[in-house]
């Protein structure tokens, strides 16, 4: 095991060996999660706090199975409801929650680096569970696991992420994961949806989705959040549907035995094809959403363990 | 009363040039320059070799009184300005409530003479609350002391409002300052578009935002007439309407903060909210195309755009966090990276620092010249420290520079020929 950080706030400082010791694990839990007996213990007697500043139901649900599945004591706090609202910052509410001891805090939050500057007050490991558009680290990982078990690869692979790219921190961490991954990773979307300065990033750039999806080995489709279609970014539903929705005829573009994600959840008739959605061959949504424990079991599992040993250390 | 100030490296931004020599001081103006016969009971100081230069006259300094006195006083960012050898403080009107009436400019005068010991001159306000629908009076204000008239970071949106304060002023003399941004695209962005923007999923705005406010501004001046300087430029792309202007010679000048001279985007690194100021950081290319505009005179003024924040406000995810930063201390040593790093020399940097804010304000400092105000810095140029931020005089900390290694340090300034800063005091 070469993964020795302390929080898993973003895809950007690991290593290929990182990534690949979080995914080697995830691939054990994923045998744990299919058996009859679905318990662990590597969490056990420790405390997992999930903070979640943006409404959440699907990674929060995994977060939270994950940690029980391992034995940790688990609390979910929906944060737009609580102390917040009553004017509390973000660092008082972590200084709070800090004094209760946890050892595992998983945070979302609406802004982009709130989870880093978070991590940098409390004493417990910090999982982002999504901070603005800037990372969604577990994301990308079930996402390299889901490819890994389908492609039975996650290297030279040609992958083409779909939709709006400038909103999306699933797009940014996938990116940098893939890309650590040495494989070629194609951006597919309107140019009002392309961030400002991505060719930078080691990707290459499509406005037009047939061409974007020619031979790829992987789609990945992003969501298109409502509030970007009144007019502002793309001229209305149906025309994106029509120039940037998945569908048959378009994925007919891409290799014959590409597979289709979606980090969920899902419009579709936007920016997918229902049918195409449901199609077991081709799509692997469902199988995204089982690698999701699995994978935040693994990072869990290897950020305790760190944390174990730091604290032997201190102690010896 | 006579002071002598011998054996000094003699830094004359009006003359281009420096060279070793003595400076006399009588009756608080600058007697004599040069080599001269100091009369009976003159005090001396040896100045060792260092470098004398005019003190830094400094557009855009924002005290926060009235109304945030916890984040800055009149006596802690007087005290800051004479340790960083800025003598003249220009001040901002953005304060709690604006300076926007000859009342509350009464008010700051008050306050600010009795407890800064550097010069201070403040600024109004050009429209009513910084608000841009009605214009201030401009005439009482000018009779009150108010040396030009800024909304400092607010766009006046309204051309038809801009355009008659513009031609009011002209009527009167008066100095617009603008900060040349198009508000539109500028809303809600907490970054520079690119690279570094995207990787950290921070909303951004285009350079070219800079560019489109400014040619806004220059297109009314050229329809008024109007005296304008804009505050902070940052981006390549505003030079050349900047050098089309001044070349069809409209009365138009540019500042430039010290935080765009020395810093970029990238500096912001791991969201440092102390990096965070407005306009957001900017490349590399654009930092540099910055440092060259100094150098040639197309950008005329480099201002500290001191702007302190408690830690509560800078505290907080980047995109919430306040912008600005302290710079009053540290003006005068980030200045110095550009002489260390070649790109200008001595007199070139004060003639930014120092002689063209006096000139454009109508003051009579910056020159080290007989007959002007004895308002000096007496500095080291290669002193190397690390800066702390909790040894700043400033009541905020938020500086940049905090860890940095910094060359230049002030050893003494004076005010009127009364020394009010000794290093080591």
């Amino acid at each position: 095991m070469t993964f020795s950080a302390r929080h898993l706030l973003g895809i950007e400082p690991l290593s290929q060996a990182d990534i690949l010791s979080i995914l080697d694990l995830a691939d054990t839990y994923v045998a744990l999660n299919r058996g009859a007996e679905k318990h662990g213990d590597a969490l056990a007697g420790m405390t997992q706090v999930n903070m979640f500043f943006e409404a959440s139901t699907r990674t929060q649900a995994s977060f939270e199975l994950a940690g029980k599945r391992l034995g940790a004591d688990v609390m979910s706090m929906a944060m737009q409801a609580s102390s917040i609202k009553k004017g509390e910052t973000l660092i008082d509410t972590a200084m709070t929650l800090n004094a209760m001891h946890p050892d595992l805090l998983v945070v979302r939050h609406p802004h982009s680096g709130a989870v880093n500057l978070l991590a940098e007050k409390v004493n417990c490991a910090v999982l982002n569970a999504g901070d603005g558009r800037h990372e969604h680290p577990t994301q990308a990982l079930l996402d390299a696991l889901t490819i890994r078990r389908e492609k039975g690869r996650l290297q030279r692979l040609s992958i083409a992420i779909c939709g709006d790219i400038a909103h999306s921190r699933v797009a940014r961490s996938n990116i940098l994961l893939l890309g650590k991954m040495e494989n070629r990773v194609r951006l597919v979307g309107p140019p009002t949806l392309m961030p400002a300065g991505v060719a930078d990033l080691g990707v290459e750039v499509f406005d037009d989705m047939c061409e974007g999806l020619r031979d790829v080995d992987v789609v990945m489709m992003l969501r298109l959040q409502k509030e970007r279609m009144d007019g502002g970014f793309i001229p209305s539903e149906r025309e994106y549907y029509h120039r940037y929705g998945l569908d048959a005829e378009k994925l007919a573009f891409a290799k014959d035995d590409a597979i289709v994600m979606h980090p969920g959840p899902m419009n579709r008739g936007v920016e997918i094809d229902g049918t195409l959605a449901d199609d077991i061959n081709r799509s692997v949504i469902q199988e995204q959403v089982e690698m999701g424990v699995a994978v935040r079991m693994a990072a869990m599992d290897l950020l305790a363990r760190n944390q174990r040993a730091t604290a032997a250390e201190g102690a010896a | 009363m006579t002071t002598l100030l011998k054996n000094a490296r003699l830094i004359d931004p009006e003359a281009g040039t420096e060279r070793t020599g003595d400076l006399l001081i009588r009756d608080g103006a600058i007697a004599a320059v040069g080599g001269t016969e100091a009369p009976g009971g003159t005090q001396v100081i040896d100045c060792a070799g260092k470098c004398l230069a005019p003190g830094i006259v400094d557009i855009g300094v924002k005290v926060c009184e009235p109304g945030e006195r916890h984040k800055e006083s009149f006596r802690t960012a007087g005290l800051a300005a004479a340790a960083g050898g800025i003598t003249t403080m220009v001040t901002r009107p953005d304060t709690l409530p604006a300076i926007d009436s000859p009342e509350t400019l009464e008010f700051v005068l008050r306050r600010g003479d009795a407890a800064t010991p550097v010069r201070f001159k403040p600024m109004a306000a050009l429209t009513k609350g910084r608000a841009g629908r009605e214009m201030v009076e401009i005439g009482f204000l000018m009779d009150a002391g108010a040396v030009a008239f800024t909304d400092c970071d607010h766009v006046v949106t309204d051309p038809k409002v801009f355009s008659r304060a513009l031609t009011y002023a002209r009527s009167l003399g008066a100095l617009v300052i603008a900060h040349p941004q198009d508000p539109g695209l500028t809303a809600g962005a907490a970054a520079t578009s690119g690279k570094f923007a995207s990787l950290r999923g921070l909303p951004a705005v285009s350079p070219m935002a800079e560019r489109m406010g400014l040619e806004r501004d220059l297109a009314l001046v050229e329809m008024t007439g109007a005296r304008y300087h804009a505050d902070q430029i940052s981006t390549a792309r505003a030079l050349p309407a900047l050098e089309r202007a001044k070349a069809a010679g409209l009365d138009v000048t540019a500042g430039v903060s010290i935080h765009h001279l020395t810093l970029n985007e990238f500096d912001v690194g791991d969201y440092r909210t102390f990096f965070k100021v407005k306009p957001p950081l900017r490349s590399e290319d654009d930092r540099l195309a910055m440092v060259e505009a100094v150098a040639g005179g197309t950008i005329d003024v480099i201002s500290s755009m001191h702007t302190p924040q408690d830690e509560e406000s800078k505290r907080l995810p980047f995109e919430e966090a306040a912008s600005g930063a302290v710079a009053l201390e540290t003006l005068l040593p980030a200045a110095l990276r550009l002489y260390h790093a070649g790109a200008l020399d001595l007199p070139r940097l004060f003639r930014a620092l120092s002689l063209n804010p006096a000139r454009r304000l109508g003051l009579d400092g910056g020159r080290l010249a007989a007959g002007a105000p004895a308002d000096l810095v007496l500095f080291d140029p290669d002193a190397p420290f690390v800066l702390d931020r909790f040894k700043l005089r400033s009541k905020s900390k938020n500086t940049p520079f905090d860890g940095a290694r910094l060359q230049g340090r002030v050893l003494r300034s004076f005010v009127g020929g009364a020394e009010i800063y000794r290093h080591g005091d």
